[in-house]
């Protein structure tokens, strides 16, 4: 996946007001099947895998027994004894280890990140797009956060209604070797409503924007999901998950700093690693900033002390040596 | 693919320098506009201050990331492109026109025979491809 194909810019505003197409091939896709798959997943992840449905995803992170985060992950239930976990490329080797060492041996798990592909049409017009690309009905009628099996054109996809840019759309997963020819399909059928190839720059802005976390910048192993803002996926009464007990124990003692978005209002762009101090001390990090291109405001996320973390509240960002004031945000920064 | 005007001096920064009268006009390259993508902010000193060849005198931002910015030559900054304030975007649209930095009194005429001409500039980028 290039930086850019046109210009960020462009490409961002292509998915916030048309369409845009992403190469995600790098992403790992792990199956795990078997009859009790939806357990053996459930007491990997921290949200309740045990209330999805056939043809249902959901977001959730995965922990190790101190609570950090290994990974955030979509697991879909293809079939009542089919899920599909995707994780992040450069966590996959780690969370295909963890999977194999924990999961009992009554499910089978395969990692098939090799083999398959992940295109993702995001955008308001992405629907119309995919439908003009020979989808069928009940890919382009999926729901939000819904999974079904068809066909784009000649093509055999997994087709989910998620992504990571704040706006509508889909995900596509297929065979490697009919990728190519799906995202040429998509990019014909999506001509006449502007499409863009989208590279890595703008995935990076159009998550930004709308508060989505990029493992390894905004959540790693030394953080935990209730500081991170995701305590909405921890379902400590959904059955027992690894880092289940330290998490409850975190929650008991409440968070002391917490995931916050600023904005700059000061002249400056914050960017990941530049410390983040409040009377001439320094109290946190910038964890991802950048512009932030449909907002127009340079926004960022970093961890602070909770007593910092309410929005009003004035920051300074120290960029190469001078601090430059900042503010903290509501977020989303962007919501559709 | 960039171009490169034939009556400019280049740095192996990607600056390029113009000899107009008794100042230089400073901006950066087509080339380090292509690897920066859309520039958004760009820092730089006040009229006044001393700039040293090949030290940084600011930085340029891009969506993307940060890169500083280095003198061509050394000397006292006469003028600094007050646009780019409210337009970084004029980097991109003309980093030979509109989109110059800074304008440079040198205090060393010399420096200037030290900067690359358009044939050697794209030399040395080919030495940086691949």
């Amino acid at each position: 996946m290039p930086v850019q194909y046109r210009g960020i810019k462009a490409e961002h505003q292509a998915v916030r007001e048309h369409a845009g197409l992403f190469d995600v091939s790098h992403m790992g896709e792990l199956f795990i099947q078997g009859a009790e798959a939806v357990g053996a997943v459930n007491a990997l992840v921290t949200n309740d895998v045990t209330q999805l449905e056939v043809g249902q995803a959901l977001y959730t992170v995965c922990c190790n027994e101190e609570g950090g985060i290994l990974d955030d992950l979509i697991v879909y239930r293809i079939a009542p004894d089919r899920i599909l976990v995707v994780c992040n490329a450069s966590n996959r080797e780690k969370i295909a280890g963890h999977f194999e060492t924990h999961l009992s041996d009554s499910v089978s798990f395969e990692d098939a990140s090799d083999r398959m592909a992940l295109l993702a049409l995001q955008g308001p017009e992405a629907a119309a797009v995919l439908a003009g690309a020979g989808a069928d009905p009940a890919l382009t009628e999926l729901t939000s956060f819904r999974v079904a099996e068809g066909k784009v054109g000649d093509v055999a996809a997994l087709a989910a209604r998620t992504g990571y840019t704040g706006e509508d759309g889909f995900e596509l997963f297929c065979e490697g070797r009919d990728a190519p020819g799906l995202w040429r399909r998509i990019l014909e059928a999506g001509e006449t409503h502007g499409i863009q190839p989208v590279g890595l720059g703008a995935r990076d802005t159009l998550r930004l924007e709308a508060k989505l976390a990029l493992y390894g910048n905004d959540i790693d192993e030394t953080t935990h999901p209730y500081e991170a803002g995701l305590g909405w996926v921890v379902k400590l009464d959904a059955g027992d998950f690894v880092g289940r007990a330290a998490l409850a124990a975190i929650k008991e003692a409440g968070i002391t700093r917490k995931l916050v978005g600023f904005e700059m209002t000061g002249r400056g762009i914050a960017r990941h690693g530049y410390p983040i101090v409040a009377d001439g001390a320094a109290v946190g990090t910038v964890t991802s900033g950048s512009p932030g291109p449909t907002v127009g405001r340079n926004i960022g996320l970093g961890y602070v002390p909770k007593g910092l973390s309410r929005v009003g509240t004035a920051l300074g960002i120290e960029i190469r040596g001078k601090v430059v004031d900042a503010v903290v945000v509501r977020t989303p920064f962007y919501k559709r | 693919m960039a171009t490169f005007p034939r009556d400019l001096g280049y740095t192996r920064e990607h600056e390029w320098a113009r000899v107009e009268g008794d100042v230089i006009r400073v901006g950066i390259t087509a080339y380090a506009v292509e690897q920066l993508g859309d520039v958004t902010l760009v820092d730089m000193p006040a009229p006044g201050e001393d700039v040293q060849a090949h030290e940084r005198f600011g930085d340029i931002e891009s969506v993307k990331t940060v890169s500083e910015l280095f003198a061509p030559v050394s000397g006292e900054i006469v003028d600094v492109n007050a646009d780019l304030e409210s337009s970084p975007e004029l980097v991109n649209e003309g980093p030979y026109e509109d989109g110059w930095l800074i304008t440079i009194r040198p205090s060393d005429q010399g420096e200037l025979d030290g900067l690359m001409d358009a044939a050697k500039y794209e030399e040395y980028l080919g030495t940086l491809d691949g």
